[in-house]
């Protein structure tokens, strides 16, 4: 199914393992309660997933990945709140048929920009275009004039200020700093029942797996090396005669769209969105989740945030103010000792072991055929 | 929107605002001094700098504290002794993480980033622990308080005037010390070419500790300065994180003046857009507006011309 050229062997190894992990293992290990925090984590795996394309693979460090998640996120929840507030639903509002927070917010009819997502077509290209479209916008802006490294972060980081704050500030279209809440359907089918979350979940390892394979896609074209060359020597590829600027547009924006989908995602796994999970903090926090994975193994990203995410659930279920303390020491320690993360240590530590183990079953069952093959008459090798 | 004001009303309400945004540039001016030092000089991302400043607003309210129970006759003058010890603290913790972190990251500016970032959290963590999470406030003196009338529609308060003051203080001491003192050369020096200013015997190790030490010890001032006009908690630092990083960007990083220049335009922007909108889309007006000039002029409003 998987030709051998596509993944070489350990990333085949990776893939089988993570697929094995994801698809079959914590399925059959885990009530639905926890099964959904896993696919909770998993939104944010394709957050890192979309980072490890354009930070470790293009040196584009973005801080405001959040903003993309965000986007997805609230596409999906503005679709689902519509449905959720049917004229039947809300007949007691002033203005039926619209989202209860406009109501409150002294709203009576629905704003233009809602009108789309009405419908789940729409809203589904919604979620692939927005984000990606402002990516484009940004990273046109920034890349062509040469804008890049440490100012990138820091406008990035500005815009998902910005962002949170307009969702805070603009109650009356967004639902404010409680987010969107509420939501219960997906075109007539129950998202909130232990059977519609273990099918999302299925879903999602599912869209997840596509998206990396499709990072991996990337990876191993011309585009992707590239990409690595960009980020080694980026005056170099200039000077080579490619353009380095839509380049990383590209790359950019393809982390967006990931990071838009896995918004989506957690919206219909966890049932609503919320500006927190579009500011500074969550943005930051998707970004050690890569770096913890490895910045530049796209297996390494899911693993990182999923190990990440269940150390910073089981820390604040039992010791809440330990948390902050292990993820500021996590930070400093990978970027001081671990610059490659858990993929680098998985490098440099396991697999070199494995390959060894590898060979030496290979030499002794080479050894063992040319005995047998002497003892048979035949030449050795 | 102007409509329902008359001129003098008018007038009154920019004077105002416009003192309500000096109170804001001040802080923006202390702590984007320090951070100006820290990556416009160094090259250096210091997510924590907020946390420094915090650091220096719990000096301030532990020292305020201290006078109050043991030394009150002395209470009026407290604020001269916290704004020292809040630099030494600051200055002091400063010089332990550019041993202890930032002196291993130098060739790494990303990396700088995500580490001073874990350092943030670590501290307000620490602050939430020792402090509690609830935010504090230090008692003004006597003197400091009630605000002064210039005209019958004018009045400003006097916490405010002294935090101008201090600010303009401040800022004279460190541009002296940058542009005229022996130390000032050396940080320019090793800024301009590492490897040529150790060659002429500077030690560029010692330098850098200093100067990250300073930059840190400037925001303890500007907590310290902070306490005057708000109250502290642990988190009050991430607040400004990002709006002081962009005042730098935005005024060109390596530039004092420039620094300056645009915490002014910033501030005053902000307060005066408060005055007829609400206070978040004032701010995100003029976010915006930062992000929309740095992306037609990366460079900042005041770029210096070197050749890299």
């Amino acid at each position: 199914m998987i030709n051998s050229r596509f993944f070489n062997r350990s990333e085949l190894l990776g893939f089988l393992s993570l697929l094995l992990l994801l698809a079959v293992i914590l399925p059959l290990f885990l009530d639905v309660f926890r099964l959904n925090l896993v696919a909770k984590y998993l939104t944010y795996a394709f957050v890192a997933l979309g980072l490890v394309m354009c930070w470790g693979y293009g040196g584009i460090l973005s801080l405001g990945q959040g903003v993309f998640f965000g986007l997805g996120g609230y596409c999906m929840a503005m679709f689902l709140k519509l449905e959720a507030s049917s004229v039947a639903n809300t007949k007691i509002q002033s203005t039926p048929g619209i989202p209860d927070f406009m109501d409150w917010n002294q709203i009576t009819a629905l704003p233009l920009f809602w009108k789309p997502f009405h419908s789940l077509t729409l809203t589904i290209i919604a979620i692939l275009v927005v984000p990606t479209l402002l990516a484009f916008i940004i990273g046109a802006a920034m890349f062509k004039r040469r804008v890049g490294g440490v100012y990138f972060a820091i406008i990035t980081q500005a815009i998902a200020a910005i962002a949170t704050i307009l969702i805070i500030g603009q109650q009356g279209y967004t639902g404010g700093i409680n987010g969107m809440t509420d939501l219960r359907t997906l075109n007539g089918w129950d998202i909130r029942t232990d059977h519609a979350k273990v099918i999302l979940y299925f879903f999602e390892v599912f869209v997840l797996f596509a998206c990396i394979i499709a990072a991996q896609f990337i990876r191993l074209t011309k585009l992707g090396r590239i990409l690595v060359a960009m980020r080694e020597q980026e005056d170099r590829v200039r000077f080579s005669g490619y353009s380095v600027a839509n380049f990383k547009i590209f790359a950019f924006c393809a982390a967006a769209m990931f990071a838009a989908i896995g918004g989506a995602m957690f919206t219909l796994q966890i049932g609503f969105m919320s500006p927190s999970f579009v500011g500074i903090v969550p943005s930051i926090e998707m970004v050690i989740y890569t770096a913890v994975g490895g910045r530049m193994s796209i297996f390494g990203a899911v693993y990182g945030t999923l190990l990440v995410n269940y150390a910073k659930t089981m820390l604040s279920e039992s010791f809440p103010e330990l948390w902050l303390f292990g993820l500021g020491g996590l930070f400093i320690a990978v970027v001081l000792f671990f610059p490659n993360g858990l993929s680098g240590i998985w490098r440099d530590h396991v697999a070199r072991h494995i390959d060894r183990l590898i060979a030496m079953r290979s030499s002794k069952s080479k050894k063992a055929w040319a005995i047998k093959s002497a003892a048979d008459g035949a030449p050795a090798e | 929107m102007f409509g329902d004001y008359s001129i003098g009303d008018l007038g009154a309400i920019f004077a105002m605002q416009g003192f309500a945004g000096l109170i804001l540039f001040s802080v923006y001016v202390l702590m984007a001094l320090g951070l100006a030092i820290i990556f416009g000089q160094m090259g250096v991302i210091n997510m924590a700098h907020g946390e420094f400043m915090i650091l220096g607003a719990y000096v301030t309210w532990l020292t305020s504290n201290f006078f109050q129970s043991h030394l009150p006759s002395l209470f009026s003058g407290y604020f001269f002794v916290a704004m020292v010890l809040a630099f030494i603290a600051s200055g002091a913790l400063g010089m332990l993480v550019e041993w202890g972190l930032i002196r291993h990251l130098y060739k790494r500016p990303l990396d700088t980033l995500l580490a001073t970032w874990g350092l943030s959290l670590i501290l307000q963590q620490a602050y939430r622990s020792v402090f509690g999470a609830r935010e504090v406030g230090v008692e003004l003196p006597q003197w400091m308080m009630g605000s002064k009338q210039v005209t019958d529609t004018i009045e400003v308060p006097i916490n405010g005037i002294f935090v101008m003051v201090l600010t303009l203080g401040i800022t004279m001491v460190v541009a002296y010390i940058m542009y005229k003192s022996r130390w000032g050369r050396q940080v320019r020096a090793v800024v301009q070419n590492r490897v040529m200013a150790g060659a002429v015997g500077i030690n560029t190790e010692k330098v850098d500790r200093y100067t990250f030490g300073l930059g840190c010890g400037i925001a303890g001032i500007a907590g310290s300065a902070f306490t005057m006009i708000g109250s502290t908690g642990p988190t009050s630092g991430q607040l400004y994180i990002v709006d002081t990083f962009l005042v730098v960007v935005f005024g060109g990083a390596a530039s004092l003046f420039g620094t300056i220049a645009s915490a002014f335009t910033i501030s005053q922007a902000q307060s005066t857009m408060e005055f007829f909108m609400s206070g978040s889309m004032a701010k995100v007006l003029t976010l915006l507006t930062i992000v929309g000039i740095l992306m037609i002029r990366p460079q900042g409003l005041f770029a210096l011309k070197v050749r890299k």
